[in-house]
């Protein structure tokens, strides 16, 4: 017997199953019914359950993003500076970050894809339910319980093999979907202890930040350090040595000033 | 015929396309039976395309019940076996 034969008998003496219950073959029909209905809105959560996820996972693709294009930012303050050591550690970093933000890319494209498939089972379950009432209220309104039994059964089957497979549809975007927020908590588990925060927000205290920082208030103090010599140091030695020069040039400006306030 | 492929709806297929069919469906057990992966999945891709190539959808809003049931794309060799096997993944 072929693969599909087999799987074919297998879900159909699985979906045959459930009309064994009632005495009443009509009263099957309810009792399918709101496990249809029941069904359909297992679909609706789990599309919603995915979306959650699938959203998650971009919240902290855009998380992880914001840090990576900081680290780029401080490689390049670091070239600035001629520290290529903090630029390589800057950007080794970013490469870590960069990996991570490559897979949380792929799952979010599978969750996106469990998105779709469950929304096309939404649709799907939801056009067999609706044929499935309409069938249910015939048979009611037609047959007597004995006549019913084989158009119950064909009703059935149909019905049954659909939620089989949207049933299997479920399980299988929410065994996805839990795999991936296992991982997706270990990484906001990560961002919130800060471990990745301080491996590249400046002003945060890690080592990059620090040394840039550091450099850059050096730089500081001697850029203040300069302005006050060119202030003072010069001032004193033009003074001793041509001070004239100084006093010169001043009017000379202010009557600049005056001839721009005329016109 | 009537062929459903999980995860993706129900096709029309005739009599004539299902014999032809069936050379790719035995590559696809004859791939499960030596459990080789890779053979696995690119002989059900190449089965589960000829039956989307071959058939039509089934219009949506019938009850009938599929001649034949295949399974989704994306299916592991070990789903596969377990639907086999008539417990696992198939919701009784």
């Amino acid at each position: 017997m072929s693969m599909w034969q087999r799987i074919s008998l297998i879900f159909r003496s699985k979906a045959n199953k459930a009309l064994d219950r009632a005495e009443d073959p009509r009263e099957t029909l309810d009792y399918s019914y709101q496990r249809q209905l029941d069904l359909l809105a297992q679909v609706r959560r789990g599309v919603a359950d995915v979306a959650t996820s699938r959203k998650r996972v971009e919240l902290q693709i855009n998380q992880l993003q914001v840090q990576s294009d900081k680290l780029q930012g401080q490689a390049e303050q670091a070239i600035t500076v001629q520290r290529e050591d903090l630029a390589r550690e800057a950007l080794t970093r970013k490469s870590g970050l960069t990996s991570q933000i490559t897979d949380l890319k792929t799952q979010q494209a599978q969750l996106q894809g469990e998105e779709e498939k469950l929304t096309l089972a939404q649709q799907r379950l939801s056009a067999k339910v609706e044929a499935f009432r309409t069938r249910k209220e015939t048979i009611k309104a037609t047959y007597t319980a004995a006549e019913a039994q084989s158009k119950i059964n064909e009703a059935m089957s149909g019905i049954g093999e659909e939620m089989g497979d949207v049933g299997m549809a479920i399980q299988r975007a929410e065994d996805k979907t839990a795999q991936m927020q296992a991982r997706a908590g270990a990484i906001d588990e990560l961002i919130a202890s800060g471990a990745l925060e301080d491996a590249s927000s400046l002003n945060q205290g890690d080592d990059i930040a620090r040394e840039l920082e550091a450099m850059s208030s050096q730089s500081d103090v001697e850029a203040e350090l300069a302005k006050l010599k060119a202030g003072h140091q010069p001032e004193a030695i033009e003074a001793a040595d041509d001070g004239g020069d100084i006093l010169e040039a001043e009017p000379q400006a202010q009557a600049n000033d005056a001839a721009g306030e005329q016109k | 015929m009537i062929v459903r492929i999980l995860g993706e709806g129900q096709y029309d297929l005739s009599d004539d396309a299902v014999d032809a069919l069936n050379e790719l469906d035995a590559k696809v057990e004859s791939a499960i039976e030596a459990g080789d992966d890779a053979a696995f999945h690119s002989a059900l891709a190449a089965l589960l395309d000829g039956v989307r190539t071959a058939g039509v959808p089934h219009e949506a809003e019938t009850l009938d019940s599929s001649d034949l049931i295949l399974p989704m794309a994306d299916a592991t060799l070990a789903e596969v076996k377990d639907m086999l096997s008539g417990d696992g993944l198939i919701p009784g």
